[in-house]
């Protein structure tokens, strides 16, 4: 008997899919405008800058720098319970585009600064391939 | 606007925990009080402005509380902007006034989260939650990094914010927690989504509040006791998600209160006392910079001097805010800033002339301004 509570893996559809499948064979991918060539992330349909329809994926250099970021000390969903407290951070890619992420390879909290320079890795998440990022040493 | 429509009522329920009551019920009396306070009888309201219950959204709910009240509007719905909805509709209830859509608008809000479900304030944000991304209050934490990061705002500056609010509530018999709060209090307080503290954080609570809004020609003619005008209002939109915000630092608070300054012809230096919204105290310090009461990165100092305590330079949330008061989003700041300029408050500030109010929602996606006067 299984226990543990349902992991939340990403449900993956027509608009996201591309994103979650370059992430499974190792590839950080976001979203370029064919048009204007405004770039984004999450996925989306139309390019917010401009509307056009005709957003292309390309490939993240894997350069990036650090927003912001928390520390949970609390679960908001069982299943994140055992990793407590754990991070989540808000990370702004070379090419522009933000996502939230996890750091990894910084267990001292005291060393991290906004706008420290980071570098993209995958860890595997319940059997998803999600990106995290390491402060890149200098 | 310059007040052409007044604040006529207002009606609250006790705040804390209303076990098996629902928002109707809530709803109802907070109505019932503020036409008792306005004088008037519920057959001449015509407009009835609603937020819909935060932890449980109904569709048609509007419908259904004009139902429940037994009142037929010609006017009126609900209005969905989060924890900015409440004075938003203050704003809207004046237009439709001034427009002639509506005579006597009931502004009313009611929601049972803590008897009921806090489902809403811990929703995961999309595919997102892969990562643990979870709740309202990392949303805010994420902010407050960034601003303690950029500027060196400090925890004592954040605990500053809560210590005037829970002082300011612990001498209001109405509310929820009656306790002060000291700087190692705050400092031993758990951390929940750090750098956020659990005192950092404002109340669950049940409880409904409601306004009557008319004309000042009207509220006259009806010989109103105090009713008091509401001088200005506006609103701003960050939009973006927190993730995707250009600037987690500066807020739309900013475009909100330009054009509610501007509608009353005031200034921040015209400003005697603030209700402003305290969901989380990094709230209040982001929109005290936006609103031109302190300079970018400055409004920690200026919490922890002391200026938003009783005989400060700007006394903040007199009534004790969402952190001491009661934490339902909103109307308890307007029915506050009604209370001190008609010079009734538990906590009032002296000859105050002018009371600025905020709410927002979201991750401070969302933000509303009111200006009133006496």
């Amino acid at each position: 008997m299984n226990l543990s509570p349902a992991f939340p893996t990403p449900i993956l559809d027509a608009v996201n899919g591309p994103y979650w499948q370059a992430l499974a064979a190792g590839e950080l991918t976001f979203q370029r405008c064919e048009q204007c060539h405004h770039a984004w992330l999450p996925p989306r349909t139309e390019c917010p800058r401009c509307l056009s329809d005709r957003p292309v994926w390309e490939q993240a250099s894997g350069a990036a720098r650090l927003v912001s970021w928390v520390v949970y000390h609390k679960a908001f969903n069982p299943a994140f319970a055992d990793r407590l407290p754990y991070n989540v951070a808000v990370v702004e890619l070379a090419e522009g585009p933000r996502l939230i992420s996890n750091l990894v390879g910084c267990e001292d909290e005291s060393t991290l600064r906004i706008d420290l320079a980071l570098s993209f890795e995958t860890r595997n998440e319940h059997g998803t391939t999600i990106p995290v990022f390491r402060p890149r040493s200098v | 606007m310059q007040g052409k429509v007044v604040i006529a009522g207002i009606g609250q329920t006790e705040f804390g925990r209303h076990e098996g009551r629902s928002t109707y019920s809530l709803n109802a009396e907070a109505a019932r009080k503020a036409l008792a306070d306005a004088g008037i009888e519920k057959d001449c309201v015509d407009g009835l402005f609603v937020k819909f219950p935060t932890s449980n959204f109904e569709f048609m709910y509007g419908q259904k509380l004009a139902e429940a009240l037994g009142i037929v509007p010609r006017i009126g719905g609900v209005w969905d902007q989060g924890g900015a909805a409440n004075a938003s509709l203050v704003g809207y209830a004046a237009m439709a006034i001034e427009a002639g859509q509506c005579d006597i608008a009931l502004v009313t809000f009611a929601d049972n989260p803590k008897s009921g479900t806090r489902q809403a304030y811990q929703r995961p944000w999309g595919n997102d939650e892969v990562h643990g991304w979870f709740g309202v209050p990392a949303g805010y934490a994420m902010i407050a990094q960034r601003h303690m990061q950029q500027y060196g705002t400090r925890p004592e500056d954040l605990a500053a914010v809560a210590m005037a609010c829970r002082r300011h509530g612990a001498s209001n018999p109405r509310a929820q927690l009656r306790k002060q709060l000291s700087l190692d209090d705050y400092m031993a307080s758990p951390p929940i989504v750090s750098p956020l503290r659990r005192d950092d954080c404002c109340l669950v609570s049940d409880g409904g509040a409601a306004l009557i809004l008319m004309s000042a020609e009207r509220a006259r003619s009806l010989k109103v006791d105090k009713p008091v005008p509401i001088l200005g209002f506006g609103q701003g939109q960050t939009s973006w998600e927190v993730s995707q915000r250009p600037d987690l630092t500066t807020t739309a608070a900013k475009v909100s209160a330009a054009t509610a300054f501007a509608a009353a012809g005031l200034t921040p230096a015209d400003i005697d006392v603030a209700q402003i919204y305290d969901c989380f105290t990094i709230t209040p310090l982001l929109t005290l910079e936006d609103y031109g009461f302190c300079k970018p990165g400055q409004s920690g100092a200026f919490a922890s001097e002391g200026n938003l305590e009783l005989g400060g330079a700007l006394p903040m949330n007199t009534s004790g805010g969402l952190l001491s008061e009661t934490g339902m989003p909103g109307m308890q700041l307007i029915i506050e800033g009604v209370r001190q300029m008609r010079g009734e408050s538990v906590n009032q500030v002296p000859d105050a002339q002018h009371c600025i109010i905020s709410n927002q929602g979201g991750i401070m996606h969302t933000h509303s301004t009111l200006l009133l006067g006496n």
